[in-house]
């Protein structure tokens, strides 16, 4: 199945989007298809990431324009005019600063929100719980829409108080969830989704997708790839396409199949993500991940690693992920290193260079890592470059405990009946 | 004047038949003390009257008399040989009986052979002082610490041996007026006697009671104490562990500001990089020389090349002299084969070398803990184990049986169901 076309839809690869852009040489990622899979705020957001890090001015100049165009379908002036600062006028005519359409909007926007504010003073005096409620919430979403995401995080916080069914509650938690990854207060995250958890009559699959993408996304920004993928792998496929405002399907399979690899032991491998069927219908949107977890589980350490290689770029361009690319990936290395040599007796480096299209020097230094750091039993014959395992004689090591552990017991008795003499006898010592 | 001196010479002659008599004795010349001082320069020819023997409590009370003060050089070379003699032939019972006076007479032996120059001298008659002394082996006294001290200053080690390798549980002021500098001290030179015979475990367990002693101020023992515990544990263990959670707070608060230097040695003894640790030293090198711990921070050097090589044994089957040498950062591969032989000479770790292939081949410990010695090893072991076991439960039962501590107990629990103490 050959990744290639520039039609967005459902079933295109978000992470492993640019692998459409031709064969060899460097991905270019296919910025319009990308950020077709995205809506909202998280669209803008991740244009601008891709601008500032890439290393092609056309894909940044590519990015930007998307950016201008989806701003301003908006009403946030800020970001807009920061967009425009980044252009710099490099895209010619309909992208320089329109000061006219700033200036409307500012207007608009500073007459709903003396309205919005009036209206909510109006329900407070009545006292009705549920319009206070509800103003609540439409002056956290004008605020929203205006980029000021503080002020939008107090407003909905500020309607827990008036909440009064489950529904309302949940629907609280994920206004706060969205601002709160926005943010990058990965905390809060944690907290509203461990509120909503606790909401009794939590049905609805969507939303409890949801949640579990952002837990996931929370335990990926703190490093806990194992908890992350978790989560992530348990995501129900019912999410589709109702979560684009912060991830799309793609990403999960993506952010959840690494996480996995890299934390998961090889049976919980295979529970949890092949024989997992749910996952699967994630893994379909994004074959190459797909790929490259059965080619660890199968052990053709090459082909996934060169999968690894080819998604990498692309991935370092996703707003959740940069930072963590590399630490999962030296994690994913490791476990293969370990997989291979766990079967045998005795390897033999040369052949398990070539296996991981490493040399042999090379090798031999990472093994060397892994064996002290115990990860592996093995000694290295760094004459004849071959790997054998050892296995730690038991018996030997029994004996030696026993008597360290004999030494150790005399030791601190003595010490403790000598103290408790010291003590006895008052034996201080005094200014 | 001449009678009170006579007459006190007389009473000792009479009074050191049997026990009770000796105890009077003892009354009478505490009280005689005044009388003494003042015919100090005559209480010579009174010492001629009495055997050292037979009349060992009045001997020792005329002794200390006759050495207080300063003395001349032959004085003092004569009240060594007098000294060096009673020590040797006293009787125990006797001088048990002016603890106080026979420890004052010791530490001035002690004080004269070390301005002398000679600390080997005294060392037999203290010896023998500190045996008589004591009430049984387990007793700790004030001697224990001159006589270490004195072992230190002549370097005989095995000396000292003798003395440390009994284990010390009792202290009781009364019957060895023994004082708590003299136990941190006890510890402290002990300690510097086993790193003097190589023993790093014991000095250790010595330099550890040192810093877990009760105390409610910091004291320079203890601090010094702790330098050196620092730099042997790194040697011997290749760490440093956390304090007891028995230590007292004032040593565990203040220590570290009092040991700083010792501190970043040990944090960067972790890290098993060697330049480091040698640029540590060199720029701790005044403080390590004041504290005379430099050849000890030489051998913390040493014992880091040594851990290196010894992790790779646990990494690599075989290795050429070059890696080695690389890994370790040592100079060249003739070093690494120079170190490593080293190494195995003194049985750290088990190699072959191969020098045509320029390649070292680790092999595994084989000791198999299956011969003959190995089993009576442990079998001492195990007695040694069942006699300390046995002695706790005798300390415990002491502890049920104390009036105090029943006393505690019955208050907390209702008059109507008394404990009954348990056994074993």
């Amino acid at each position: 199945m050959v990744i290639e076309g520039l039609e967005g839809t459902g079933s295109r690869g978000g992470g492993g989007g640019g692998g459409g852009g031709g064969g060899g040489g460097a991905e270019q990622m296919d910025v319009e298809s990308y950020a077709s899979l995205y809506t909202g705020h998280t669209k803008i957001a991740r244009l601008h990431f891709i601008a500032d890090h890439c290393h092609s001015r056309a894909l940044e100049l590519e990015a930007l324009r998307m950016a201008a165009d989806e701003i301003k379908k908006g009403e946030n002036t800020t970001l807009y005019r920061e967009n425009m600062e980044k252009i710099a006028g490099r895209l010619g005519g309909p992208y320089m600063l329109d000061q006219d359409w700033i200036d409307s909007v500012d207007r608009k926007a500073a007459q709903r929100q003396e309205k919005l504010e009036m209206e909510l003073n109006g329900y407070k005096t009545n006292l009705i719980k549920e319009s206070i409620r509800m103003g609540y919430n439409d002056l956290g979403d004008f605020y929203y829409a205006r980029g000021d995401l503080q002020q939008a995080f107090k407003c909905y916080v500020r309607t827990r108080d008036y909440c009064t069914t489950s529904k309302h509650i949940i629907a609280m938690c994920l206004n706060v969830i969205l601002v709160s990854i926005e943010l990058g207060q990965f905390v809060h995250v944690s907290n509203y989704v461990s509120k909503a958890d606790q909401t009794p009559d939590v049905q609805d699959p969507i939303v409890l997708a949801k949640l579990r993408c952002a837990a996931g996304l929370a335990h990926l920004e703190s490093k806990k790839y194992k908890l992350a993928a978790r989560k992530f792998v348990d995501t129900q496929f019912e999410l589709g396409n109702n979560f684009t405002e912060v991830i799309g399907p793609q990403d999960v399979a993506t952010y959840g199949g690494l996480c996995a690899l890299a934390s998961f032991d090889r049976a919980e491998l295979k529970s949890k993500v092949i024989d997992n069927i749910g996952f699967r219908n994630f893994l379909e949107l994004v074959p190459e991940v797909r790929e490259l977890i059965h080619d660890f589980y199968a052990s053709r350490y090459a082909s996934c690693l060169g999968y690894l290689q080819k998604l990498k770029p692309n991935l370092l361009l996703d707003i959740h992920l940069y930072d963590h690319v590399e630490a999962l990936y030296e994690q994913i290395r490791h476990k293969a290193l370990i997989q291979y040599t766990n079967p045998f007796i005795s390897v033999d480096l040369n052949t398990m260079a070539s296996a991981f299209k490493t040399s042999v020097a090379g090798l031999e230094k990472e093994l060397a890592a892994l064996i002290m750091e115990n990860q592996i039993q093995a000694r290295i014959d760094s004459h004849n470059k071959i790997l054998f395992a050892r296995h730690a004689d038991q018996r030997n090591a029994t004996f030696q405990r026993v008597i360290q552990t004999g030494s150790d017991f005399q030791r601190d008795t003595r010490a403790m009946l000598l103290r408790a003499n010291l003590m006895r006898h008052d034996f201080i010592m005094k200014g | 004047m001449m009678d009170s001196l006579d007459a006190v010479v007389a009473q000792v002659q009479a009074l050191s038949g049997s026990a009770d008599d000796c105890v009077h004795l003892a009354g009478l010349l505490k009280q005689s003390e005044q009388v003494l001082q003042v015919h100090a320069p005559r209480v010579g020819y009174a010492l001629q009257a009495l055997d050292p023997a037979k009349h060992s409590l009045g001997y020792l009370y005329l002794l200390e008399a006759h050495s207080a003060g300063t003395l001349s050089r032959e004085l003092a070379g004569s009240f060594l040989v007098a000294a060096t003699n009673f020590l040797t032939v006293c009787s125990a019972d006797q001088i048990r009986l002016a603890i106080d006076k026979f420890n004052i007479l010791c530490r001035r032996l002690k004080d004269h052979a070390m301005q002398m120059m000679e600390p080997s001298s005294a060392l037999l008659p203290l010896y023998a002082a500190i045996r008589k002394s004591q009430p049984s082996s387990e007793y700790l006294t004030p001697l224990h610490a001159d006589y270490l001290l004195l072992c230190l200053l002549s370097k005989c080690y095995k000396a000292g041996l003798k003395i440390l390798e009994d284990d010390i549980f009792e202290i009781d002021q009364k019957r060895t007026g023994l004082i708590p500098r003299d136990f941190l001290l006890h510890c402290y030179y002990g300690g510097m006697v086993y790193i003097g015979l190589k023993r790093f475990g014991k000095a250790l367990e010595f330099f550890q009671h040192a810093i877990t002693a009760p105390a409610t101020v910091l004291n320079a023992i203890t601090i010094a104490a702790y330098k050196k515990f620092v730099l042997v544990c790194l040697i011997h263990n290749g760490q440093v562990p956390p304090f007891p959670k028995y230590t007292p707070s004032v040593v565990q608060r203040n220590l570290k500001s009092c040991a700083q230097d010792y501190f970043d040695l040990a944090n960067l003894y972790n890290s098993r990089n060697i330049t480091d640790v040698k640029r540590c030293v060199h720029a701790h090198e005044d403080v390590f020389k004041n504290d005379t711990n430099m050849g000890l921070a030489n051998q913390v050097i040493a014992s880091l090349y040594k851990r290196n090589i010894q992790r790779l044994t646990q990494t690599y089957l075989t290795l050429s002299l070059q890696d080695i040498a690389e890994t370790v950062q040592l100079e060249g591969p003739k070093e690494a084969e120079l170190h490593i032989l080293q190494m195995i000479q003194d049985g750290e770790i088990f190699a072959t070398i191969n020098q045509r292939d320029g390649m070292v081949s680790f092999q595994e410990d084989p000791e198999q803990y299956n011969t003959r010695k190995m089993a009576n090893k442990l079998d001492s072991e195990i007695q040694n184990i069942i006699r300390l076991a046995k002695k706790l439960t005798s300390v415990d039962e002491q502890v049920l049986c104390d009036q105090n501590y029943l006393s505690k107990i019955g208050k907390d629990r209702p008059r109507s169901v008394r404990p009954l103490p348990s056994f074993g």
